[in-house]
């Protein structure tokens, strides 16, 4: 970091004359320090910021002679006063710029030790990213390009998916008509099938990664099954909350219901046996030297099964979702994506304050 | 081909399937569920195997295994099977054929 001095004579200097630009320059310097991703700009600023301070300052200088000549011809206690005042705010300021400095000074420190963190990891071979707030970082494994790309687009998704739940409320509020609803509804169909997309590309690159649920907040994966939702699950939770229903589809999102927990059972089923005759196919033979690799390559061909499980998950969760548009009018629809939408948003925001908690100390 | 067709035409529900296949017996627990038993046969195990799995491909099925037969006619793989169902027309089609 530079040396205060220079700054210190350029702001002594330029206290006498705009003491106030300089207070407001400090207050912007602490808004502006909220969190660690801002810092690094924030390191290169305040050279920038003090630069151009010592040009208004000189403009100072030429500007003001008039105003101070004036004032000369005024009581003398009032220049005492406006002096006092004006070494008051340049000390008050310099103190503010002192504890800005620290606070940049110990944010550059973390900077670095984040930065030779990651170093570490990546050389190691493990994934950066996965889910936005834990500090879970993936199995150890040769950095995966086809992840790293479905979590970019994932972060663009989510920003597209909030950017269409709020166009949803506000034109189901607005009491827009059928055509134009219509078009929002068809748009966010789009969007989940999208998604659907692009876990089935990641699930190419690492099915274990989609399985998990990498990608998602600590309280999405609780609920996870087989990377990603329970349909069962969401319609008894979105149900009550698209009411007033007519009995013919009160009763088709029963059955519905009923259709999505018999296709889940049956895919758990399958599941609980790919385990088992991985586990046995492990578990066989004796780890001898040349034994090894036959097993081993017949429990590599039971994993590769597992892709189809998930995409099967998948397409159940796709259909349930089409299904739900057929049975629904379109305000319904509407209503129904929204508290869909709504709701995923709160589990995020759910395992956002969670993970910011304040914990009790060790 | 032939002896695809002359196995799925024996009973209502077959499905052909593969031994080691974790999604086949997904399918048959989710008929199991709906109250048909189907005849199973691992194409696996069979000596001509090969021939129908070639034979299952060419009728249009998306996946080799499993292939689901409803009264003789192919219905298709997993996907057709859980999209029929979560559209409420796999039990009307099974109806027939309950245990």
């Amino acid at each position: 970091m530079n040396s205060p001095t220079p700054q210190f004579v350029s702001s002594r200097r330029m206290s006498v004359y705009d003491p106030i630009h300089q207070i407001s320059m400090w207050g912007e310097g602490f808004k502006s320090n909220g969190n660690l991703s801002a810092s690094i700009p924030l390191i290169d600023e305040p050279d920038m910021k003090l630069d151009s301070q010592s040009e208004d300052a000189s403009h100072g200088i030429l500007g003001e002679p008039n105003k101070y000549d004036q004032e000369a011809n005024k009581p003398t206690d009032k220049i005492q006063r406006r002096l006092a005042q004006n070494r008051e705010a340049a000390r008050k300021s310099r103190l503010r710029k002192k504890a800005y400095v620290q606070q940049l000074e110990s944010s550059r420190l973390k900077l670095m030790q984040l930065e030779q963190e990651l170093e570490r990891a990546r050389q190691q071979g493990m994934y950066i990213g996965g889910g936005l707030d834990s500090n879970h970082l993936g199995f150890a494994g040769s950095v995966n390009s086809g992840i790293t790309t479905f979590e970019m687009e994932y972060g663009h998704w989510v920003n597209e998916q909030n950017r269409q739940i709020t166009e949803l409320r506000r034109a189901l509020n607005a009491h827009i008509g059928d055509m134009e609803l219509r078009i929002l509804v068809d748009s966010m169909m789009n969007h989940y099938a999208e998604i659907f997309r692009m876990k089935f590309a990641a699930a190419k690159a690492d099915v274990f990664y989609v399985m998990s649920g990498m990608w998602k907040t600590t309280a999405e994966r609780f609920f996870l099954w087989i990377g990603g939702f329970r349909p069962s699950e969401l319609l008894k939770v979105l149900g009550p909350l698209i009411e007033p229903l007519t009995e013919q589809q009160r009763l088709d999102i029963y059955n519905l219901g009923q259709s999505c927990q018999q296709a889940e059972d049956a895919l758990s089923q399958g599941m609980d046996k790919l385990r088992q005759i991985l586990a046995d196919s492990v578990a066989a033979g004796q780890f001898m030297e040349g034994t090894y690799i036959p097993q081993m390559t017949s429990a590599m061909e039971k994993l590769e099964a597992l892709v189809s499980f998930v995409n099967q998950a998948d397409h159940i969760r796709q259909q349930t979702l089409q299904q739900m548009s057929r049975i629904l009018t379109i305000r319904q629809a509407a209503r129904c994506l929204l508290a869909l939408g709504e709701y995923f948003q709160r589990l995020r925001a759910l395992s956002s304050l969670w993970s910011n908690r304040p914990r009790e100390p060790a | 081909m032939d002896k695809v067709m002359r196995l799925a035409s024996e009973k209502g529900v077959v499905v052909f399937t593969k031994s080691s296949c974790c999604l086949c017996y997904a399918v048959n627990i989710l008929f199991q569920e709906l109250g048909v038993i189907p005849v199973v046969h691992e194409i696996d195990k069979d000596p001509e195997g090969k021939e129908m799995e070639k034979a299952i491909t060419r009728l249009g099925c998306t996946a080799p295994v499993p292939a689901v037969f409803i009264g003789g006619k192919l219905v298709g793989s997993t996907n057709e099977v859980m999209s029929l169902h979560l559209s409420g027309s796999l039990t009307p089609l099974l109806k027939p054929y309950r245990a």
